[in-house]
């Protein structure tokens, strides 16, 4: 199938459109079999769920635009004529409604996976999130839960404005009671979300849609490879579990440990190589639970650690991932701990690759930090 | 407990009349015939015309004679500035809309079919009163006759735009021409105009307030808190639904316009609800003009169902012959507010077709003119605001976190 990598500056230059993507490609999955294709992330999500349609009927999946035309971004794509109508649907335009009769679904039984159509519209759902998801286990004394996945493409670099580039994780990561998943390749999208659908508790699954089609690096001038010339693109066709609160070393190296997830794993690799830094990059892939023994091990290794993310600075999962590292391994460090992230600012429109973290930013705060030693 | 013998239940999921390679089928849409709904004092009671909430009120007939009680009987002076501005926003329309394509915009969205609403509705009330849009009014805008370049302006982000290249493209921002600031956040700006109606009611001014909300959003917990205080406060404000049939991909169904109709949601909130012809321009007008009476004399809140049709895709991410029939705007039975207000203009003989091809020909320079001055500035990438100002007005002062982030940038 042929492969399209939107959101390039030549690519808006031929009018791609940042509300939505359409691959126009029919998703790969298949419910049957064991073979291995290369998919992109939204073929990869979309097989997640459609094979985990196939084997439990538990499981459906709903949210704006989702049901007949497959989503905005296409992730849920013929999934109701595999699965049928009362399986895969469209809902009304109430993110609030949404997440509530998951909720009620999930304490009848059913796994849920509901679709928020941005990340940025994920408020209003808020308090049904937070203070009733979370809680359900634990103010029923285990006797109602909420088994349910909200998913949601979030985070910056398609010229989506304000309301179409958030990056809210940390408002979930500090709720108790919520598990917070963000893959970064086809591979894990589609093991950590079929973990997710398994999960019997709620999962906020955020997508980063600026890899939906291709490994964006945050090189915006630079052409994008497409996700089949990578091995985390050669995705099973039939069901695989990668496990929630396992990060991923995305690459070994000596000098300085750079924490990073979603869409700013890649930056940090690019980032890495244009500073020639022997940096291990470590791929979070679920912030709550967070693999910290992981995270810990690297550290003490390198003695160096900078984070990197897309949301702001103040209060973001950065904030947290600091200070855990400082807890655990502060005897071990040679230098401060940096973090490159976005600015304290709403998402601007004309000044996404200013605002955007990219591969220059984090190369050279890995200089600074290296060079920053005692 | 399993109760044997009741039959299992079965989970109902609505799906429209037709899909795409299907005809387009609109016979179970209900509407009275121009002229046949009555027209009740502005302090009747909710209840007392609830029925108007499930009617359609409509001014235009088919041969394009304006008939009945809600006449608006507009100079012909009016109807040609509407007709005019409606022209206008179409044709400004076209221009951006290629604009995207041609790669000088990242998006765009188009109000094709729509353009009665807000022209009328921006023509009537001043400019001191506050429209809360959606990002379809942009009529409004043309219709007061803001400048067509600042809008590009905007669109293209560049070094000019009035909002400093912070907002996605068409999300306009005027408090002088009553254009209050668009979120892309459905719905949040309906509560917002029932807090700033009764802002004016609280300090005895004279001003009221106007939303609009798409049908799709309705189903928006904020369009209900709106109409909740609305009705407790007695807002001066007009809440316009504007049912297009779509969002994006989900038909009006699937927000609830299959069980009731959109108006009739203010019945059980107490607030009169009244069901317009949405595409023809003067019961746009006379139902506006009863609900500002109703709001300027402190009788409180009306709820208006504009009920149309979007011609175009959703905006330029989208593609309407995936999910609906491809023939479906042209088989609509109120037809096109541009055409139907024209051919009024003609039975009347107020307006002609030399007339008309003039006023399309003014509009495209119109719109060429300020294409060309604001592509002079800039298109999306070519030209910016400095980059300074993406740390200005976060706050009313810059904090040490944005001075520091700033000279991080360098500027
Ligand atoms: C809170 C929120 N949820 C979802 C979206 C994504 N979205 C943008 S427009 C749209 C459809 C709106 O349909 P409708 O309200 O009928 O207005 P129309 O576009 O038809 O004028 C959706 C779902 C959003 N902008 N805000």
């Amino acid at each position: 199938m042929a492969e399209q990598i939107p959101f390039t500056e030549a690519d808006r230059n031929d009018g791609i459109e940042p509300d939505m993507v359409d691959q126009n490609a029919a998703p790969a999955s298949q419910t049957t079999g064991s073979g291995v294709q290369p998919m992109n992330m939204i073929q990869a999500l979309n097989s997640a769920i459609d094979v985990k349609m196939a084997e439990d009927a538990n499981v459906l999946s709903f949210g704006e635009d989702a049901g007949y035309f497959g989503g905005v971004f296409r992730v849920t794509d013929k999934l109701q004529q595999k699965h049928g109508l009362t399986r895969s649907f469209d809902a009304p335009i109430s993110e609030c409604g949404i997440v509530a009769a998951a909720i009620g679904m999930g304490a009848y039984g059913l796994r849920p996976v509901v679709e928020i159509q941005f990340a940025d519209y994920i408020y209003p759902a808020y308090d049904q999130i937070v203070s009733e998801a979370a809680k359900m286990r634990y103010r029923s004394g285990g006797q109602f839960t909420a088994p349910i996945t909200i998913r949601s493409p979030y985070g910056g670099g398609i010229f989506g404005g304000q309301t179409h580039s958030q990056s809210p994780e940390s408002l979930f990561t500090h709720i108790a009671g919520l598990k917070v998943v963000i893959p970064s390749n086809p591979y894990d999208a589609k093991g950590l979300l079929t973990a997710a659908i398994e999960d019997d508790d709620p999962v906020v699954f955020f997508e980063p849609k600026r890899l939906y089609n291709g490994p964006f690096d945050g090189w915006h001038e630079k052409p994008v490879s497409p996700w089949k010339a990578q091995d985390l693109a050669q995705v099973p066709t039939g069901k695989y579990v990668e496990p929630i609160g396992k990060a991923r070393v995305m690459r070994e190296g000596n000098d300085l440990t750079i924490l990073a997830y979603g869409t700013m794993v890649w930056v940090a690799l690019a980032g890495a190589e244009h500073a020639g830094v022997d940096a291990e990059v470590i791929d979070l892939r679920t912030l709550v639970p967070l693999d910290i023994e992981t995270i810990e091990a690297s550290v003490k290794k390198t003695g160096r650690c900078v984070i990197v993310h897309e949301a702001p600075k103040t209060s973001g999962f950065g904030g947290e991932l600091s200070a855990l590292v400082q807890e655990r391994c502060f005897y071990h460090l040679e230098a401060p701990i940096a973090r490159v992230t976005g600015w304290d600012t709403p998402y601007p429109h004309a000044f996404e690759w200013e605002y955007f973290p990219g591969p220059q930013r984090v190369a050279d705060a890995l200089k600074a930090v290296i060079s920053g030693g005692r | 407990m399993n109760k044997k013998n009741s039959q299992p239940l079965s989970l109902r999921v609505p799906e429209p009349s037709g899909r795409p390679g299907d005809a387009p089928d609109f016979s179970h849409l209900q509407m009275d015939p121009a002229g046949a709904v009555e027209r009740p004092e502005v302090g009747s009671t909710p209840y007392a015309m609830r029925d108007l909430a499930f009617r359609l009120i409509r001014v235009l007939d088919d041969a394009g004679q304006a008939v009945g009680p809600w006449n608006p009987r507009l100079d012909p002076e009016t109807l040609r500035r509407g007709l005019k501005a409606m022209i206008l926003t179409r044709a400004f329309d076209d221009r951006m809309h290629r604009a995207h394509r041609q790669g000088k915009t990242s998006f765009y969205m188009k109000c094709t079919g729509e353009e009665a609403i807000a022209v009328a509705q921006g023509m009537l009330l001043s400019r001191e009163d506050m429209g809360f849009p959606t990002y379809r009014q942009q009529g409004l805008l043309i219709a007061r006759g803001y400048p067509l370049v600042e809008m590009m302006n905007q669109i293209y982000s560049n070094a000019a735009d009035p909002i400093k290249g912070r907002q996605l493209p068409i999300m306009y921002s005027s408090k002088d021409y009553g254009f209050f600031t668009i979120s892309g956040n459905l719905g949040t700006q309906v509560p917002q105009a029932v807090g700033w109606a009764m802002a004016s009611a609280y300090k005895g001014d004279d001003k009221i307030a106007i939303s609009w909300i798409g049908d799709g959003a309705t189903a928006e917990g904020d369009f209900h808190n709106a109409l909740t205080f609305a009705s407790v406060y007695r807002a001066p404000v007009i809440l316009n639904v504007v049912n297009n049939q779509w969002a994006i991909s989900s038909f009006m169904g699937i927000a609830g316009g299959l069980e009731t109709t959109f108006a009739s949601k203010a019945i059980g909130y107490g607030l009169p609800a009244l069901r317009v012809d949405g595409n023809d321009f003067l019961a746009v007008w006379a139902a506006t003009q009863w609900a500002e009476e109703r709001a300027r004399s402190n009788q409180g809140a009306t709820v208006i169902e504009l009920f149309t049709y979007r011609g175009a895709p959703h905006s330029t991410s989208d593609d309407p012959s995936r999910y609906r029939p491809g023939d479906e705007q042209d088989k609509w039975p109120l037809g096109d507010p541009l055409e139907r207000l024209r051919q009024h203009l003609t039975v009347i003989g107020e307006w002609d077709d030399e007339r008309h091809t003039a006023a399309l020909k003014d509009a495209v320079e119109q719109v060429r003119a300020a294409g060309k001055e604001s592509e002079a500035i800039g298109t999306l990438g070519q030209s910016r605001p400095s980059v300074k100002t993406m740390f200005e007005e976060v706050y009313a002062t810059e904090d040490w976190r944005l001075i520091e982030q700033r000279r991080e940038v360098g500027v």
